[in-house]
């Protein structure tokens, strides 16, 4: 466990360049708030393309990245703000996070699965406030909810409430849903399903890409799948759009111009539904990719930035409140008042019945986002971004 | 009555004043172009080269110069207003957005939003004097008419920095709402407006208390969603009576009392209203909207939405010039 220095320059230029107007003029020792990003690699294949293959800093660089932000606004209201970087493994994972509450610190970004993220959770109890930077699992946000969690990683049902509504709005109903076969697969489908029910998408038929393990990648893979994928896709009932549910990175990827018909993919290969994208720039985004890309020297992924957004969070609530109490700033990132200005065109806050982060999703299309949704034409009574995945009357989690 | 007489005085001044030779320079952050247009017919009378995305604009207190944030070429492109020849460039910084002229005319504040940066740029030496380091994602720049103060407002910081402009330090900063964009000062020099994008609000700063908020103005418009009302440019009339806002993706600049801060009306111009500058004699505003690509013009006394005239891709910034 380390802890970053770059709050220490913001002391001292802070003292140089006299603290913000208000209450924070007063005070002559800066606060120091500190915070962890805990990530847990689970051993596993790697991805179908190698352009997928994590970088060594996944996640920590968004981290990392909004520590910078905070402490350079830090500076002027006499704040710093400090982080610690974890990488753990699935059984080190418990005495990690015991060493970070330990020490005290109060707010940990997880990158985890949606179970060992809700066994950190419990773990932490009342000491720590537990951002959820990477699963997307909607059980997390029902069944498996916890008080001191909240959610800046998009859930199942938003990503594909996203996708549905672009859809809808092009008129192309008509969908084949095909999935994989393991229980993310499984769960990421039925947010397809619900997503199609809600916003008018007819399932017309569904397939399940059954998954025999072995190498993703071997050399001359393509020519096996370009005889067999095509196949599988074959004699279904007339569709319009392909709807790939494939969150263990089983098959999807190769999908596009290896289906039977001439159809477009969208789901978890073609069009994807995101938090992040590395060509996004609408909304000042460039400046963001720009920060990222020149700290970290590679394209930014949807962690780095669900990350970002956890910390910023704490950034946010600090530099509003004036304060770096631990049970201050957790109820201002939690109450109406905040507001978070995260590159999304609005306002991004926590919805109060499951901890999730409203935020705005980006349809992808390879090397640009064609896409934002929610759709203008999807109208919601409270907030348009509450479209998009579990309303508050639909809730299965209980607080 | 009143309303009568200036609607007069308004028409008078369409028809009027052929030796008015003023003319308005739009930037066109997409189709890397400005656009000028006549200050008296407002027509399209010339359309140049002005670099790779252009945005920030401003003029010489003599209007004889023009100055353009060329962001992707990382430089301040220079320009006659005359001949529309090019002058030589000057240093900016990385990706500058938006800059202010101090009101002698020397030197520019340039706002680089990737280095978290003011660069203090000399014109006529073309040298940098200093660099500033403020919040995140610097963004709008405003100037007090005295000339004394330079404000900065850093987007993603939240805040607006005062710097002293003779010694290019910080001497207060003041919290704001969501996403600050835009800093201008009142022609008396006693209130500050700073613009929140996201928050969607207008900050009234008090120069006579250490740049404390006065007074927040909120906005509403029937039928339009809260999170669309997105206020960015603003500028203050001369008279110090009222003061615009633009209201971004909302396609209206709201009208302001500028003594009891009320919004007296919301007028409907083209798609994501981004920046607003004056015709030199005050009488017309004119307004850059991003997603239409076209300039509206509005007339001040009546605030009515005369036409709109289509300019380049992407309008951004305008300038006037005498």
């Amino acid at each position: 466990m380390t802890f970053a220095a770059n709050s220490l320059r913001g002391a001292a230029l802070a003292a140089v360049l006299g603290a913000a107007s208000g209450a924070a003029a007063q005070a002559p020792e800066p606060v120091e708030i500190r915070a962890a990003v805990l990530r847990v690699d689970s051993p596993g294949p790697a991805p179908i393309s190698r352009l997928d293959l994590p970088p060594a800093d996944l996640g920590l660089a968004g981290a990392k990245l909004a520590t910078a932000d905070n402490a350079t606004t830090g500076r002027f209201m006499g704040q710093n703000f400090a982080l610690a970087e974890v990488v753990a493994k699935p059984e080190t994972v418990e005495a990690e996070t015991a060493k970070l509450l330990e020490a005290g610190i109060p707010f940990i970004v997880v990158l985890a699965d949606a179970e060992t993220t809700a066994k950190i959770a419990d773990q932490a109890g009342e000491a720590a406030l537990i951002f959820n930077a990477g699963a997307t699992d909607d059980s997390l946000r029902a069944e498996l909810c916890r008080a001191n969690l909240l959610h800046t990683a998009p859930s199942d049902a938003m990503l594909a409430d996203a996708l549905a509504q672009f859809l809808i709005w092009k008129r192309w109903d008509e969908w084949l849903l095909v999935s994989g076969s393991h229980p993310e697969d499984k769960a990421l489908a039925e947010a397809y399903r619900r997503a199609a029910k809600k916003f008018g998408g007819r399932i017309v038929e569904e397939r399940v890409f059954e998954d025999k393990g072995g190498a993703r990648r071997t050399d001359s893979g393509h020519a096996q799948v370009q005889a067999q994928l095509p196949v599988f896709m074959q004699g279904a009932k007339a569709h319009e759009v392909v709807v790939a549910a494939d969150r263990a990175d089983v098959f999807a990827s190769w999908l596009p111009y290896h289906t039977w018909e001439p159809r477009l993919v969208t789901g978890s290969a073609g069009l994807r539904p995101a938090s992040w994208h590395p060509a996004h720039e609408a909304w000042g985004a460039t400046q963001w990719q720009t920060r990222f890309e020149r700290q970290s020297a590679r394209p930014a992924r949807p962690e780095d930035y669900q990350a970002w957004a956890a910390l910023r969070a704490v950034g946010e609530a600090a530099s509003r409140t004036k304060s770096g109490d631990f049970a201050t700033l957790s109820a201002y990132i939690r109450g109406d008042q905040f507001q978070l200005a995260a590159f999304k065109g609005q306002g991004l806050s926590f919805r109060p019945w499951d901890g999730q982060l409203r935020q705005p999703i980006l349809l992808a299309s390879g090397p640009v986002t064609a896409s934002v949704s929610p759709q203008e034409q999807f109208l919601h009574q409270v907030s348009q971004l509450d479209s998009l995945g579990i309303d508050q009357p639909e809730t299965a989690c209980k607080l | 009555m009143n309303r009568v007489f200036a609607a007069l005085m308004a028409s008078a001044a369409l028809f009027a004043t052929p030796a008015d030779a003023s003319k308005i320079f739009v930037s066109n952050e997409k189709g890397n172009t400005i656009t000028v247009l006549d200050g008296t017919s407002f027509e399209v009378i010339h359309t140049f080269n002005g670099g790779q995305r252009p945005r920030g604009i401003t003029a010489s207190p003599d209007g004889k110069t023009l100055y353009i944030c060329a962001s992707d070429d990382n430089l301040v492109r220079v320009f006659d207003t005359e001949t529309y020849e090019e002058l030589p460039s000057l240093p900016s910084g990385p990706d500058p957005e938006l800059f202010v002229l101090h009101p002698s005319g020397n030197p520019l504040f340039i706002a680089n939003e990737d280095d978290n940066i003011v660069t203090v740029v000399d014109v006529h030496t073309r040298q940098v004097l200093a660099e500033i380091p403020v919040g995140v994602e610097p963004e709008g720049m405003g100037v007090s008419p005295d000339g004394k103060v330079v404000v900065n407002t850093s987007e993603t910081t939240n805040m607006a920095h005062m710097i002293d402009t003779e010694t290019f330090e910080i001497f207060a900063n003041t919290l704001v709402d969501s996403r600050p964009r835009f800093a201008q000062f009142s022609p008396d020099g006693a209130a500050l407006f700073v613009t929140s994008e996201i928050g969607g609000t207008v900050s009234v700063l008090d120069p006579a208390d250490n740049y404390e908020i006065k007074h927040k103005i909120e906005f509403a418009v029937p039928g339009v969603l809260p999170e669309a009302l997105q206020p960015v440019g603003l500028r203050v009339t001369e008279d110090g009576k009222k003061a615009y806002v633009a209201l971004g993706p909302a396609n209206r600049v709201a009208v302001v009392d500028a003594a009891s801060y009320e919004v007296k009306d919301y007028l409907l111009v083209g798609q994501r209203v981004w920046q607003l500058a004056f015709s030199p004699d005050g009488k017309h505003l004119f307004t850059t909207n991003g997603n239409s690509n076209d300039v509206s013009i509005i007339e001040v006394a009546t605030d009515k939405v005369l036409k709109s005239v289509q300019v380049g891709e992407q309008p951004w910034g305008v300038v006037a010039v005498p």
